[in-house]
């Protein structure tokens, strides 16, 4: 009876475990394979190179500062685009006038096509006929008008904030829905011990949202650092490799190169990495939270 | 229970039995149907037609299949070779070191015995170059049969276009565009002057930079000297070489360069273009129909790059635009083949020129295309390509080429730094290749 009973178990969680093998742990060691070869992703026969491809990735400067430009753009979004995000909930979580109708504006954004948002700032921050630098010789600052996505000084700090743009939205829902867990009781005890609004938000608001801002901050991290649709609208990687990120290199190495296996052997290095800054994270949060 | 378990039973059985249907090789349908795969979008309308006119002609059905932008067509091709799912006739865009890649895996029929056929008949129709594009030549470094292996639906060049109503404003005559490259840096000093914008082009889309390169290189050196380079004969660090990555800076320097041209992408260049906001283009002749469509009035004229050396003559890129192959484990390729023969008929080929303003691959039906066209079409005469080189530089090797030279025109990099760099990559690559 109680073999039954723990087989009938068994059978209910086997479609999950059968969908995440096929989906995600076959394709894994496929792909880790698949980056023990050389290959072009079209001859059917591969050339055994063991970890060469691997031991290459050490050595791969523009891979190396593809993975430094995706950790400056993550840490802009980190900062700025979280910061906005938890601003902006926060104002809307108190008693304003049309708080619904921000938080459908503030959501605009994230539901757009990253190739529509990357065309149209590309548009507006275009060095020659865009709006940026027209508004900004009208305000009579023309020194500060340039080609943003062209001068290898403002790209990727272009790129990070048009990618913070985009990207706030997804925060502020969250932080908004954390906001909205926490119980009005705690604001009202804390006024009534002679709490103004920062210590409010100091000792009730800011403890309580923790758990929420580490959820946020391991989501801006792991989707910040695959970004790549956006990149590819407004600079394609360019100018030279100042906004080159490291999954435009996993494509550059299988479309440009065909080297199937060394793009294989980039995705594995790049996910282990990834892996490990989450982990970090979830220990060092995890580690805040119990000091 | 009982009935839920069997539920899920026989969804996961159905599943199972959807996936190996899914993973069987598609066939091509019981009749004589003929499935074609491409990617071009402005075609489509003219292909449906000629599809229809076949159909009328023949009884048998030709079904174009869309597959755009070309990045998604060429996973869809590579997914397909690898799953033996391959259309009946469909293109290989990419290098040549991947079109002798699908030939080597067996995917590609080769057309050299039909082309011979009736005293060479199929083959005469075509122009050389276009052909040549198709052609793997005896001794190549791919190790391909030599043969042709593909049908060319059309051709282009690559040229440098200027607005003759721009050229006139800065002071020029619009008759006498510039013959050397010393008067297309004087021209670009006015263009800095008048603070206009010089040339566009899909810089950002880097191919074009190494097309527009080589085409100094081979004025500068010679083809003899490139291939020698790519053969690992000659570094990069040649003065010749540093030369040719000197003239970007020059360019740069004089003012001939567009603001941003190192991040345009060829869409924006030909916008600029077409609306009178830049002097200057590089172009292929497919923007013939794409100016055409944003400003049938530009008012404009094609020429070869100005040469910087009298020693060589000037090349530049072109040959088969597109092309068709057939699918060698097709079971309809006899019938792919007739309909390829009939699709590059004078008749077809002029019909598809009208239709889609693209400079046709058979010779016989040049007489009926624009004044425009036909000034690309001349270009044909100085036309060469990689792919008719039977050798092709390595892909780590072009990508540091050409992000090079955007370090260039951007002031990060000097000339000679940029030589010494690709020449570090090509020893590296030539050393792992031993």
């Amino acid at each position: 009876m109680r073999l039954k009973s723990s087989l009938e178990n068994y059978i209910f969680v086997l479609p999950a475990v059968l969908i995440f093998v096929i989906f995600y742990v076959i394709p894994f060691i496929r792909v880790f394979q698949l980056g023990l070869y050389e290959w072009d992703g079209i001859l059917p026969t591969k050339i055994f190179v063991g970890l060469d491809n691997f031991k290459e990735i050490l050595t791969d400067k523009i891979w190396w500062q593809s993975m430094w430009q995706a950790g400056y753009i993550t840490l802009i979004a980190l900062t700025l685009q979280n910061a906005v995000a938890f601003l902006l909930a926060w104002a809307c979580d108190r008693e304003i006038r049309l708080k619904n109708f921000y938080r459908v504006i503030f959501f605009i954004p994230p539901v757009l096509s990253e190739v529509v948002v990357g065309l149209v700032w590309q548009w507006i921050l275009d060095g020659n006929y865009g709006l940026l630098n027209h508004w900004l010789i009208h305000l009579g600052l023309p020194n500060l008008a340039r080609n943003w996505l062209s001068d290898p000084n403002t790209a990727l700090t272009t790129v990070a904030i048009v990618h913070s743009w985009k990207g706030f939205g997804w925060g502020f829902l969250i932080f908004l829905a954390g906001l909205q867990t926490i119980p009005r009781e705690l604001y009202e005890a804390s006024r009534v011990d002679g709490a103004n609004a920062w210590h409010a938000f100091k000792n009730v608001t800011i403890p309580l949202m923790i758990p929420v801002a580490v959820l946020v901050a391991i989501l801006t991290i792991l989707g910040t650092m695959q970004a790549f649709v956006l990149i590819i609208a407004m600079t394609g990687g360019g100018p030279a490799y100042h906004t080159q990120v490291p999954v435009l290199r996993i494509l550059a190495s299988m479309r440009g190169s065909s080297r199937f296996g060394y793009a294989c052997a980039q995705g594995i290095s790049f996910g282990v990495i990834l892996m490990a800054i989450s982990f970090i994270q979830y220990r060092f949060s995890k580690h805040a939270r119990q000091t | 229970m009982k009935w839920f378990l069997r539920s899920i039973g026989l969804a996961l059985l159905s599943l199972f039995f959807i996936n190996l249907s899914g993973c069987a090789p598609q066939t091509s349908g019981k009749t004589a149907n003929i499935t074609v795969w491409h990617w071009m979008t402005d075609r489509e309308p003219a292909f449906q037609e000629l599809s229809k006119r076949y159909a009328a002609k023949t009884g048998m059905k030709v079904n174009f299949e869309l597959y755009a932008p070309s990045d998604a067509y060429t996973q869809k091709v590579r997914a397909a070779a690898q799953g033996g799912n391959l259309p009946d006739i469909f293109g290989v865009l990419g290098e040549k070191r991947d079109f002798s890649s699908f030939v080597k895996a067996g995917h590609i029929l080769e057309l050299t015995p039909y082309m011979e056929e009736e005293g060479s008949a199929w083959k005469n129709k075509f122009f050389p170059k276009a052909l040549a594009v198709n052609e793997f030549i005896p001794e190549n470094t791919y190790t391909v049969k030599p043969g042709i292996y593909g049908v060319p639906i059309d051709i282009m060049t690559i040229q440098m276009l200027y607005n003759k109503d721009l050229f006139k404003e800065l002071g020029f005559n619009p008759q006498k565009p510039p013959a050397t490259f010393g008067e297309l840096l004087d021209i670009g000093k006015k263009i800095k002057e008048k603070n206009m914008q010089g040339l566009v082009s899909g810089w950002g889309e880097v191919w074009m930079i190494d097309c527009f390169a080589n085409n100094y290189a081979f004025n500068i050196m010679g083809q003899d000297k490139v291939l020698a380079t790519i053969k690992g004969e000659v570094p990069y660090t040649d003065p010749d070489w540093v030369k040719v990555f000197t003239l970007f800076k020059e360019l740069q320097d004089s003012g001939f360069l567009a603001n941003g041209l190192v991040t345009m992408v060829n869409k924006t260049a030909e916008q600029l273009f077409a609306n009178d906001k830049a002097v200057f283009a590089f172009n292929g002749s497919w923007c013939v129909n794409v100016y055409k469509g944003m400003n049938p009035k530009l008012n404009y004229w094609a020429i070869l790059p100005p040469q910087v050396s009298d020693k060589f003559p000037m090349s530049i890129w072109g040959g088969a635009g597109s092309s068709f192959m057939v699918n060698a484990r097709s079971k309809n390729k006899e019938e792919a083949v007739k309909f390829l023969k009939w699709l590059t008929d004078a008749d077809q080929q002029a019909f598809l020129s009208e239709a889609t303003q693209n400079l046709p691959a058979n010779k016989d039906s040049v007489g009926k295309i624009p004044h425009i066209l036909a000034q690309f079409a001349k270009g044909m005469d100085f036309a060469t390509h990689p792919s008719i080189w039977g050798i092709s530089e390595f892909s780590p090797v072009i990508e540091a080429f050409d992000k090079g030279i955007q370090s260039i025109i951007i002031g990060e990099k000097t000339p000679e730094q940029v030589a010494q760099e690709v020449q570090k990559i090509k020893e590296r690559e030539l050393a792992k290749k031993r």
